[in-house]
């Protein structure tokens, strides 16, 4: 099963929730940070880091002498990697996006797979099994490529060894999340009982929910804000599969490092539920709606 | 004199130079010894989530403009008309294209070699 932990609204607890799910989670794992851009859940798992490989994408290179200019690439690329300027051919490495289609067009057979490098892939083990993390280059804009290769690469980790998978993916709803989440088979999405939370759940809502994905809900810092988030998921049928209080043993836990499942025994069992509901919610039925009665 | 392409926010002479080039409303190609003019809508461009300069580059550079007149270039837009041997001027914001063009023909506005590094008034 691949779990990936999600958000529309950045800093509602993506990481702390997946660091604790990991910690909690038995049977074998294997786990992955796709915020590319920000990776920090090896700051809470602290795995032992053995490697660090380069991550490239396939970009355009244009033999211009067998090039006859006829501008198929050029009409079908839809991020203008590649431009025709008079008889110039041009690519634009940093504007694609790797679909390949430029190749699979040119029927002068010019067009070669070239590479540009994005960033890092850190490979590491933590006592609760294999953990990667992708490290987008400091300016580079193209992380969708690179959370792609980083999911496939610890799905290829987990499937060896029948491992199941917890995914840290990228806040926001756009093409880094989408890419992140797109494989999973339920989506966890964290959230929190104020009015961006709201929002921004809304959004993830309805960029995530599909057909053969599950949903659910966790609500971090439940006791503040009010009870919108809580009448939405009612209204859209999502189950709430966690609450984690607003609590200053909580945050200082976090502030510290620590993985907040191992605060208090009474957090980790929230954390136990939360596993266990999303073994039942991977049952094809359905999701198991899990609501405490006193926010309704 | 050879055609020129000034970034226009408006379809005529006496519209407001756009400081944005590939993000510009429109182009105005013309000849500024005869001030005969022709209009490309540039919108396909501006709409573009990215790749607007580079696009409009093909537009300026497919219409035959031999030097454009605008406010700021990106680095990849300015590549792409230095590739279709299109000259840029930058830093014409503020006047009409008239003015634009009656002072590039004057000689009073040198070409550029690289993207300007202030970025465009909005």
């Amino acid at each position: 099963m691949i779990i990936a932990i999600a958000s529309g609204k950045g800093g509602t607890g993506k990481t702390t929730v997946a660091a604790s799910l990991a910690a909690v989670w038995d049977r074998p794992l294997a786990i992955a940070d796709l915020d590319v851009e920000a990776p920090n859940l090896h700051l809470f798992l602290h795995p032992s880091f053995s490697a660090t490989t380069a991550a490239k994408m396939e970009v355009p290179e244009i033999d211009e002498s067998s090039c006859n200019r006829c501008r198929a690439c050029v009409a079908i690329c839809q991020f203008k990697a590649i431009g025709l300027l008079g008889d110039a051919i041009l690519t634009f490495p940093e504007m694609c996006h790797g679909c390949g289609a430029c190749m699979a067009v040119c029927p002068q057979e010019a067009i070669r797979s070239g590479c540009r490098t994005l960033g890092a892939i850190g490979w590491g083990h933590t006592p609760e099994g294999p953990f990667l993390n992708g490290r987008l280059s400091i300016g580079e804009a193209m992380s969708p490529p690179l959370i792609r290769l980083v999911r496939r690469k610890i799905g290829i980790l987990a499937q060896a060894e029948n491992r199941d998978v917890i995914l840290d993916a990228p806040p926001g709803v756009s093409c880094p999340a989408v890419n992140a989440v797109m494989a999973a088979d339920v989506v966890v999405l964290v959230t929190e009982p104020t009015p961006f939370g709201l929002f921004d759940l809304e959004l993830a809502l309805d960029a995530f929910q599909s057909h053969d994905r599950r949903l659910g809900v966790v609500v971090n810092r439940a006791g503040i804000g009010n009870h919108d988030v809580y009448r939405l998921c009612e209204r859209r049928k999502i189950p709430i599969l966690a609450e984690i209080p607003y609590q200053d043993a909580i945050a200082e836990a976090y502030a510290r490092g620590d993985i907040i499942a191992r605060v208090h025994p009474e957090i980790q069992s929230r954390f136990i539920k939360l596993g266990q509901r999303l073994r039942i919610s991977n049952n094809p039925s359905r999701c198991a709606p899990v609501r405490e009665a006193h926010h309704a | 004199m050879s055609t020129i392409a000034v970034s226009s926010e408006g379809p005529d002479l006496d519209a407001r130079v756009d400081p944005r080039f590939g993000r510009a409303a429109v182009f105005i190609v013309l000849d500024p010894h005869t001030m005969v003019f022709d209009y490309i809508d540039n919108g396909a461009s501006q709409i573009r989530a990215q790749g607007a300069g580079i696009q409009a580059a093909e537009i300026v550079a497919d219409a035959g403009a031999k030097t454009v007149l605008t406010g700021f270039v990106g680095p990849k837009a300015f590549k792409a008309l230095r590739a279709a041997g299109v000259g840029v001027v930058q830093k014409v914001d503020g006047l009409t294209v008239r003015e634009a063009a009656i002072r590039f023909a004057s000689g009073m506005l040198p070409l550029d070699q690289a993207p300007s590094h202030r970025q465009a008034r909005r």
